[in-house]
């Protein structure tokens, strides 16, 4: 009937989904290992209603034709995969990566989640788990009567038991990475899935191969920017506005002509 | 018949998708590079063999605004910005260059550099290909450096330049995917001049407030067409009041 209020109402979709974004990141500012995520936004088909340079008659050609863009659409959301800062907590368990690289984590089906929270705890058993009581890969089971564990910038686990001067060696932390890692599958509870698009999982020692260190007694916090989302939340909501104002004038023009 | 009626429908009909362009822009506030649509309306006098009383409107894409956006910073090393005129250059599917200003680039699984859609992004000798495991950087000119931290000091090595293009404006037309072509289809040369800006992108330009007075606009001139329509319609009653045979 009229095309300004489909291609608002677009408008209005697009701004929609970017509040969902900006409000989702700022409902995780204090998870622990938490990655921002920004809508990415494209326009859509154009309709060629009058091509440019078509004959208008014999001799001469269109100077200009007559495009009619139809809107624009959310193409994706894209994790922002900087750094947090990091938060000492002086908890042995917790366990940051200073760089790039994620913790693998077995999940209760067999596959490998990865997830950038470190902010491990010990099971009945004595192995680390995450917070959800997914098991750390490759497992790490902590002695029961371990007096206390250090874990090196290299991933190398240690412990002190009582009775023995040195530190006994029970494992090793190792971190993967992805050629793209803003193209994992994020799985809620801090973690992620390895995709088509992220690329397989490359796993290494920290330190090496361009992976991140391990700094004990840390967590990463949230990488979310609270003034930047203040600032995105304002500007949504008024591009919100201008479309719907595009909306109640595309409506009182169809109204002029239903009054005819 | 009334020749009004019609002479009024066409501005009617051409305000309709006047406005359809200026919806839009006004969807498209948010859309990383977007250039705004240009419309205007152009008269066709009709050519009859009586006076030249009438001119039909027709409604016409003149092209795009060219003016840069405003620059956003994001801090994403991948996220580059040109800086004033100028474009970058990507490969379509059909293996055709395309030029675009949204800058939000992405690695693919096999390390080859591409737009947030998956286009290819077109070095100067083609597609760019990352290391893995290395950290990306873009330099002001365009050329791509991977720092890797195995070896102390970190060394980094340049692994290809983004080709940037700065065509004339007026050969450069939007295609139906919104991306931009040259006009008889050749491929722009690269331009040193041309410069970018990393950790930052560059936000649509369409003016809201400019769409927003465009919009009231078209929106009265709309309501002028509508009653100059009223007033033939009046006119054709007087008249068959007055040759009513009463």
């Amino acid at each position: 009937m009229i095309r300004s209020l489909y291609i608002a109402k677009t408008g209005l979709e697009a701004q929609q989904t970017n509040l969902d974004v900006i409000t989702n990141n700022l409902a995780n500012v204090s998870t622990n290992g938490f990655k921002k995520s920004r809508a990415v936004f494209e326009d859509l088909l154009y309709q060629n209603v009058r091509q440019p340079g078509a004959q208008s008659s014999q001799q001469t050609q269109l100077p200009s034709g007559l495009q009619i863009g139809t809107g624009v659409r959310t193409v994706a959301t894209e994790r922002i995969h900087t750094q947090g800062n990091p938060q000492q907590t002086g908890n042995s368990k917790d366990v940051m990566i200073n760089g790039s690289g994620f913790f693998q984590v077995l999940m209760p089906d067999g596959t490998t989640a990865y997830t950038r929270d470190g902010s491990f705890q010990t099971d009945s058993n004595g192995q680390l788990v995450t917070s959800s009581g997914y098991v750390l890969q490759p497992p790490i089971t902590v002695p029961s009567n371990a007096l206390s564990m250090t874990v090196g910038r290299d991933g190398t686990v240690s412990v002190t038991t009582p009775g023995t001067v040195a530190p006994t060696q029970i494992g090793s932390i190792q971190v993967s990475n992805f050629v793209n890692p803003a193209g994992l599958e994020s799985l809620g509870e801090n973690l992620y899935a390895e995709t088509g698009a992220s690329g397989t999982a490359q796993a290494g020692t920290p330190g090496t191969n361009g992976n991140g260190v391990l700094m004990q007694g840390y967590v990463e916090t949230s990488n979310v920017n609270v003034v930047e989302e203040m600032v995105n939340m304002i500007q949504t909501q008024r591009a919100y506005e201008i479309n719907s104002k595009a909306i109640t004038t595309s409506d009182q023009m169809l109204q002029k002509i239903s009054q005819l | 018949m009334d020749r009004l009626i019609y002479t009024a429908a066409t501005g009617a009909k051409h305000i309709l998708e006047q406005q359809a362009t200026t919806s839009n822009n006004l969807a498209n506030l948010s859309t990383t590079g977007f250039r705004a649509q240009l419309d205007t309306f152009r008269a066709v006098p009709v050519v009859s063999e009586g006076l030249p009383t009438r001119a039909f409107v027709v409604d016409n894409t003149v092209g795009a605004d060219f003016t840069a956006g405003p620059m956003q910073v994001t801090g994403r090393d991948l996220d580059v910005a040109v800086k004033g005129q100028g474009w970058i250059a990507v490969q379509m599917q059909d293996g055709t260059e395309a030029y675009t200003r949204n800058g939000s680039l992405q690695i693919s699984p096999n390390g080859i550099l591409q737009t947030a859609n998956g286009q290819t992004v077109m070095g100067e000798g083609g597609p760019i290909a990352i290391p893995p495991n290395t950290t990306v950087s873009v330099g002001k000119d365009g050329s791509i450096s991977s720092l890797t931290t195995d070896t102390v000091p970190a060394t980094s090595t340049v692994v290809g330049r983004l080709k940037l293009v700065n065509p004339e404006q007026k050969q450069l037309v939007r295609g139906d995917d919104g991306f931009f072509r040259m006009q008889d289809g050749s491929q722009a040369q690269a331009d040193p001049a041309v410069t970018v800006t990393s950790g930052a992108l560059e936000g649509s330009n369409v003016s809201a407030v400019d769409s927003m007075v465009n919009m009231i606009s078209l929106a009265r001139s709309l309501e002028t067409q509508m009653s100059l329509l009223k007033n033939a319609e009046n006119n054709a009653a007087k008249a068959t009041q007055i040759l009513a045979l009463t």
